[in-house]
């Protein structure tokens, strides 16, 4: 009884009676009953997204509307630049931007992103997440903004060399579009909001569907012999080798953007002697670490032998030491690579490509170096 | 020659006082594929349900436990430089490793092969 209990409590996603129909094996995640592979099984489904193209259920994840009070999106961008490190107010219609939610100790309360619709800003943030990021919005922005969750709305991501093929022939319109550009597009008589990103390192599209449309939606996209459903598995291991952070894993509340190696993210704009220098929660932390650096980094780790290191695993600057340095955030084994891959926090002393550390993995010490990230190059039509 | 199992998902082929010990087909079906394998050091002395082996999937690492006690006799290095072969001969080719059965009573508490059946049915 309490197992039964324990499933009736997972939520589903619009396309769960797809997925079980398809042979997905089901696992929970996030608090939905998503599928991890698909009989096709991880390592197929993760060398068909790169080699032609993956449909993937990201449906768990939260879609937010945000509208200024005022009707202006300039002040929509601006309430939300409150809340994030990022320049939103320079997202031009039709693009989206990453960007982070910090809190007053500059860790990170999730990583989303911000879309600029027009007359109004759409975000898209992690499923387990979603909950806290519309309580903080409205806590935060409810003096100036209309926060709206679209909770009816299905995620669905396309990804792989032939995925603009793949939508192109429902709507060719969509091979114009550039990575990170985004907004409503109808396909095939669907009102969907389409941006050209994902997370698989992979040039693709994430396709925004009204949820009693997505069945009918994803099923004509899988109907395109080149297009596989792919599962949470092979997700993971895509995003691995792509090195794109796992909020939850690779970035919580204990770290900075800028130890989480995000600093990319963090426009001229919002630095100090930017025209809008900090004035978001975790300024005073994040700030200076920008200019001088943080004392630990993320960093890419290429395991030197055949064995997984995963998450978790102690990280030590020698075979013999008994003081941990640092660990594992994310580890698996990359199919693309053929080889274990993973990522961590490191002092930024041993931080540089290259330096060697040693995982402790079952009573033994086994060595990893410091790589560039993204292992795998990135295929993304800038 | 017979084969036994375990509660595990895992095999045992007696032949004399040796123990041939590999994971079955409904495992490695369910571990998906496995990409890497780390087995015991030849004449480690295992304790029963002690860990013995280790097989991980793109996934996750799982344990393959001693079903028995006794000394490791032979490992199977094949399954180190293919460690597909797990999922492509679970029950042949990709045997783990060879035990000294210490104590024949320990066969006792396995399953037969139409036990097995029922267990995973």
């Amino acid at each position: 009884m309490l197992a039964s209990e324990t499933e009736t409590a997972l939520k589903t996603t619009p396309l769960h009676a797809l997925h079980t129909a398809s042979g997905g094996r089901m696992v929970p995640f996030a608090g939905y009953d998503m599928p991890v592979q698909f009989a096709t099984g991880v390592m197929r489904e993760h060398l068909h997204t790169r080699s032609s193209a993956g449909l993937f259920d990201v449906s768990h994840m939260g879609q937010l509307e945000l509208r200024a009070k005022s009707g202006r999106i300039e002040d929509a961008a601006l309430a939300l630049e409150r809340l994030v490190p990022q320049d939103i107010l320079a997202v031009a219609p039709g693009r989206q931007r990453y960007a982070q939610f910090t809190n007053d100790a500059g860790g990170i309360l999730d990583d989303l992103m911000v879309a600029n619709f027009g007359s109004h800003l759409f975000l898209v943030v992690n499923a387990a997440c979603k909950a806290g990021d519309e309580a903080h919005l409205r806590a935060h922005l409810s003096d100036s903004c209309v926060i709206e969750p679209l909770p009816d709305r299905a995620l669905i991501a396309l990804q792989g060399p032939k995925a603009e093929t793949v939508l192109a022939r429902l709507c060719p319109e969509i091979s114009a579009m550039r990575f990170m550009d985004t907004g409503p597009r109808r396909i095939d008589g669907v009102d969907c909001f389409v941006s050209r990103s994902g997370y698989t390192g992979e040039d693709g599209f994430e396709i925004s569907v009204p949820a009693e449309q997505a069945e009918a939606f994803a099923k004509k996209l899988l109907g395109d012999g080149d297009v596989l459903p792919i599962g949470l598995g092979a997700r993971d291991s895509l995003r691995l080798e792509a090195g794109l952070c796992l909020y939850g894993h690779d970035i919580d509340t204990s770290t900075t953007p800028v130890e989480g190696a995000l600093e990319w993210s963090i426009q001229k704009s919002r630095r100090p002697g930017g025209a809008r220098a900090g004035g978001f929660p975790g300024a005073d932390a994040i700030l200076p670490q920008l200019e001088k650096g943080a004392p630990r980094r993320r960093v890419g780790l290429r395991p030197e032998g055949r064995a997984p290191v995963r998450e978790g695993a102690p990280l030590f600057a020698d075979e013999a030491s008994s003081e941990q340095i640092g660990k594992v955030t994310s580890g698996g084994f990359g199919p693309s690579l053929n080889a274990p891959v993973a990522m961590g926090y490191l002092p930024v002393s041993l931080a540089a490509a290259g330096s060697l550390v040693f995982a402790e993995l079952r009573g033994t010490r086994l060595p990893l170096r410091v790589a560039a990230t993204p292992f795998v190059p990135n295929t993304y039509k800038r | 020659m017979t084969t036994l199992y375990t509660t595990d998902h895992e095999w045992l082929r007696i032949e004399g006082d040796v123990a041939t010990i590999g994971v079955t087909d409904y495992a490695q079906s369910q571990l998906g594929d496995v990409v890497f394998v780390e087995l015991p050091k030849v004449g480690r002395s295992l304790k029963k349900a002690e860990a013995a082996a280790v097989v991980e999937s793109v996934k996750a690492a799982s344990d393959v436990y001693a079903p028995i006690t006794g000394e490791v006799l032979e490992v199977n290095d094949a399954l180190a430089a293919e460690p597909a072969l797990v999922n492509s001969d679970a029950a042949g080719k990709a045997w783990f490793f060879k035990l000294k059965i210490a104590d024949k009573s320990e066969l006792g508490g396995l399953m037969d092969e139409a036990a097995y059946a029922r267990h995973t049915a």
